[in-house]
């Protein structure tokens, strides 16, 4: 196994990830594609830690932190959507123009 | 964490003893001034909310301070406590900025002193302040106050010491302008704080100097640098002692920075009581004391001590003559503090540490104690002016009482707390006449016994005029409250018996708690009690106490009667305090203001109007020539062509501002990937 | 880079297999007209990061993974999709914006540019498969990690909060 090929993978989900975070209205699946691109920073994270051999392991404990951060990610996040959904009837973000000009 | 026992062996006129550390006691110190400004911050937040309004909490804290003091203090009286402790905070270089606590017997001296005066001044404000709109943000900045004072105290370096000295600054600041609706409030406040300001740079210049050359800023250090003879502390202790001296001349009010306490009464009369009475202004006192060897040793900072006995005997003196023409019976009794602060910095001077020390705290007693009184008495009839009361001995009686015990404890009659301590000042003047003061100290003795005179004298017409003769007022007046005169009786009993703790030959225990300090303070110590000298002091005293019987008992019947003391020429430069104020404001303030606002003033109208007229002139002409030949055609072109093409700009740009979150997350991504393309281009 | 040498390799087999289901998976996470497909080819993708972590010999990471990930938070975009009733049928027209491509462009220029940097940078180094034992990251968390650790739990305990505030109804309205 050679390190790029995880690299290589890692940037794919993380590029499918942008897309699916710009082209998506409903801001459920743009939560669902922000968690796909967290999961090749982690993928990112644990690569590399296997290739420096690190005797601390931080690359999957940082993994473990990002895991963790994006759990309360979701959950703030759904609680905004759910919020938004409440007031506006709608959880399409680009219905969600307030501050344009 | 060090810690410190050692016992720097000398030639000490009296051995010091031998040192315990203070076991848990000492090691928790630490808490002293740490509870009060935490009881500040809960008073902050919380002490609105209390059933008492943060009283409690304040009083609560005091009461802490005050056991804790008495307890130290009973402990030192038994094995003498010498006990120092730092936390390291920050490292500067080589500098290291610490935390410490020193509890040896100048400190616990002082706690206990801030302590019970603290306590009982606190419990008679919940009297004197109730009904105050700021009664929590009193007690908020009084313990800020009292923590702070605490923080000095136990400073174990100059830097913890300069916090200290800062932060009572502050509170002085904040609780002198307590009644800020009022602007002559609020200017005394400012006043106190720039006179301590200008005082203070001394007391910097001096810790940096000691402070650099000794390489560390702890008191330990430095007074060990003494101990050692450190030849490079040696040539420059003239120049730091001095420094340090100033500083503490701002923060102690001696001549010519006295000027600030007498407005400092504008502030309610706790606040006169505690702080610039009994423990703030000692301060700087306090600070000679902690840097006494500095002085004292041969080859360092002994020319100081001429300075600061001058000073201090002009200080007890000129102030001394002020307190007797003063109509505020507040002002009366601070300018008696600036006197007897004079007291103080002359024994400094004098080279008597123990006697300026036990000064300072029976003066703490009988001054805390004459400004509650005066306070009661400010209560009842609603009014500062002696000439506003008179005759309240029946209406007030325990106010009298213990006035009277306050004026005869700070006149020195015998067998109160002042006489003893004035008596060893005395001494210890006329000792250093016969050694290293020489001609200097013999003057200064002779002002000194003067001043007692002149102490008995004002505190006499004080007496009188308030509480004897007829009632000049208009309220109706009554003894205050118990919260408030319990704390006057207890005072008072204080400042009759305080004097025992130090009488020579007989129990000489003050001397002793004083001497439980790392280092030798190589002052002089007396026996037994000079007779004739005590016997001069007692008897100026009574004359002091009898002229003014003579002057002011028995005519107190008409207003225009009442002040009798109209000497000629005297009389009008007292009224004006020697014009010293005056020539501040018209001496050193305008000519900085005036002459500078006069030139810039002049530089306006004569130099900068001719070049701007001449200008005018010109652009004139040029004007017209701009405005026909160019304007209309040239720039009007351009600015309309920018002023469009900024209007059309704006226009398109504005729609890319659209709102949505995903095209500026698309945005933001592009950037990214095109700032990384660039730099992997050009790099 | 000598691909023979590569494939000969059982694991870089099983990589590409896997890998080949994350992509796809994930695409069908970003283009699926149904919410619900979406978040259950999230769980497809997640898993098999599982499995690459596995393959890396970062077990514990890998079983959270599966737990919190599989477990929860799948659990919890389930929920999500149910209370603001997104349109589960297929409408791809109300899900996806119109303009796609300049998306896809941004995309594609950020994988180009990530892979191209990357694999400069590192060409064919090898990573080992040695396992990480639970004991030994959980002996690095708690010593080494433990203030990061004990923050992170702070966050999580604010998320738990803050999500409760959020989405309570407002009693005064």
């Amino acid at each position: 196994m050679i390190i790029n090929q995880f690299l290589v993978l890692a940037a794919l989900l993380f590029s499918i990830g942008i897309y699916g975070v710009l082209v998506r209205r409903n801001a459920v699946l743009v939560l669902l594609s922000i968690e796909l691109m967290l999961t090749a920073v982690n993928i990112n994270l644990v690569a590399f830690g296997s290739y420096i051999q690190d005797t601390l392991r931080s690359g999957q404990v940082f993994a473990l932190f990002v895991i963790t951060v994006a759990a309360a990610e979701v959950g703030i996040g759904l609680a905004i959507v759910v919020l938004v959904f409440r007031n506006r009837a709608s959880a399409n973000v680009d219905e969600l123009d307030l501050m344009r000009w | 964490m060090t810690h410190l026992l050692l016992a720097y062996a000398g030639e000490a006129a009296h051995e010091v003893a031998q040192l315990s550390d203070g076991g848990t006691l000492a090691r928790y110190a630490w808490l002293i001034p740490v509870v009060p400004l935490v009881a500040m911050f809960a008073i902050v937040f919380v002490g609105k909310r209390l059933p008492m309004k943060g009283w409690e909490l304040a009083e609560a804290a005091m009461a802490f301070v005050a056991v804790y003091g008495v307890v130290l203090l009973i402990a030192n009286a038994s094995t003498g406590i010498s006990y120092e402790s730092s936390v390291e905070i920050a490292r500067i270089g080589s500098y290291v900025i610490e935390w410490g606590w020193v509890v040896d017997g100048l400190s616990i001296m002082m706690y206990a002193v801030v302590g019970v005066v603290g306590l009982a001044v606190f419990t008679y404000a919940k009297g004197y302040m109730e009904g105050d709109v700021r009664f929590t943000w009193f007690f908020a900045a009084f313990t800020m106050f009292a923590g702070a004072m605490l923080v000095l105290v136990s400073a174990a370096n100059m830097i913890q010491l300069i916090v200290g000295w800062e932060l009572v600054g502050l509170a002085s600041y904040l609780l002198i302008g307590h009644y800020w609706e009022d602007h002559e409030n609020n200017a005394a406040a400012t006043k106190a704080f720039l006179t301590n300001k200008i005082a203070d740079v001394g007391l910097f210049v001096g810790v940096i100097i000691i402070g650099v050359t000794v390489g560390s800023f702890r008191f330990d250090a430095v007074l060990g640098a003494v101990a050692d003879g450190n030849s490079a502390l040696a040539r420059v202790a003239f120049w730091a002692g001095l420094a340090i001296f100033i500083g503490a001349m701002g923060k102690s009010a001696q001549f010519p920075f006295h000027v600030w306490l007498p407005d400092a009464m504008a502030g309610p009369t706790p606040v006169s009581s505690l702080m610039h009475a009994a423990t703030m202004v000692t301060a700087g006192v306090y600070l000679l004391g902690r840097m006494f060897p500095l002085f004292q040793t041969e080859g360092f900072a002994t020319d100081v001590k001429a300075i600061i006995i001058v000073v201090g005997a002009i200080t007890l003196f000129a102030t001394g003559l002020i307190a007797l023409v003063q109509d505020d019976i507040k002002k009366v009794l601070a300018y008696s503090t600036l006197s007897q602060l004079g007291y103080m910095t002359v024994a400094m001077g004098a080279g008597a540490y123990t006697a300026g020390l036990f000064h300072l705290f029976t003066h703490a007693f009988f001054k805390g104690l004459l400004f509650l009184c005066a306070g009661s008495v400010i209560h009842a009839v609603h009014s500062n002016n002696m000439s506003d009361m008179g005759g309240l001995r029946k209406s007030m009686p325990w106010t009298f009482r213990t006035f009277v015990i306050g004026s005869l404890a700070l006149a020195g009659i015998f067998p109160l707390a002042g006489f003893w301590s004035k008596d060893e000042i005395l001494a210890s003047v006329q000792f250093d006449a016969s050694g290293s003061g020489g001609a200097i100290a013999s003057v200064v003795l002779v002002v000194a016994i003067a001043g007692a005179f002149v102490t008995a004298f004002y505190m006499a017409r004080a007496v009188y005029l308030t509480f004897f003769g007829e009632y000049q007022g208009h309220a109706h007046p009554h003894e205050s409250p118990r919260v408030m005169t319990y704390p006057l009786i207890g005072l008072g009993a204080l400042s009759i018996v305080a004097g025992f703790a130090n009488v020579p030959g007989v129990y000489e225990g003050f001397t002793r708690w004083l001497a439980a300090r790392p280092f030798s303070m190589g002052d002089h110590h007396f026996e037994s009690i000079n007779y004739a000298l005590a016997g001069i002091g007692l008897a100026v005293a009574l004359a002091g106490v009898a002229l003014g019987t003579r002057l002011w008992y028995r005519d107190a019947a008409t207003q225009r009667e009442r002040d009798r003391f109209r000497v000629p020429v005297l009389y009008p430069l007292l009224e004006h305090k020697y014009y010293i104020d005056d020539f501040y404001l018209r001496g050193v303030i305008e000519p900085i203001k005036g002459p500078i606002a006069r030139f810039v003033d002049w530089t306006n109208t004569n130099l900068i109007d001719a070049v701007v007229n001449g200008f005018g002139g010109v652009a004139r002409l040029a004007a017209r020539f701009v405005y026909g030949g160019l304007d209309q055609r040239v720039i009007d072109l351009a600015i309309n062509a920018v002023a469009g093409g900024t209007s059309e700009a704006g226009e398109a740009l504005r729609h890319t501002t659209t709102g949505r979150v995903q095209q500026y997350a698309g945005a933001l991504f592009a950037g990214a990937v095109l700032l990384v393309v660039g730099f992997l281009i050009f790099t | 880079m000598d691909w023979g040498n590569w494939f000969s390799d059982a694991n870089n087999v099983v990589f590409l297999v896997v890998a080949l289901v994350m992509v796809a998976a994930s695409v069908r996470v970003v283009t699926s007209p149904n919410v619900v497909h979406s978040a259950l080819m999230l769980v497809i993708a997640l898993a098999g990061a599982a499995g690459l972590f596995l393959m890396l010999g970062a077990e514990f990471v890998a079983w959270t993974l599966v737990l919190v990930y599989i477990g929860a938070v799948i659990v919890l975009f389930l929920f999500g999709i149910m209370i603001t009733r997104a349109p589960t049928g297929r409408d791809p027209g109300r899900l996806d914006h119109a303009r796609r491509w300049p998306a896809a462009v941004v995309a594609l220029g950020t994988f180009v540019t990530i892979a191209t940097v990357t694999t400069l940078a590192f060409e064919d180094r090898p990573v080992s498969g040695a396992v990480t034992s639970g004991g030994d990251l959980g002996e690095v968390l708690f010593n080494r990690y433990v203030i990061p650790f004990e923050a992170v739990s702070f966050v999580l305990l604010a998320a738990l909060i803050g999500g409760i505030v959020l989405a309570r109804k407002d009693p005064e309205r």
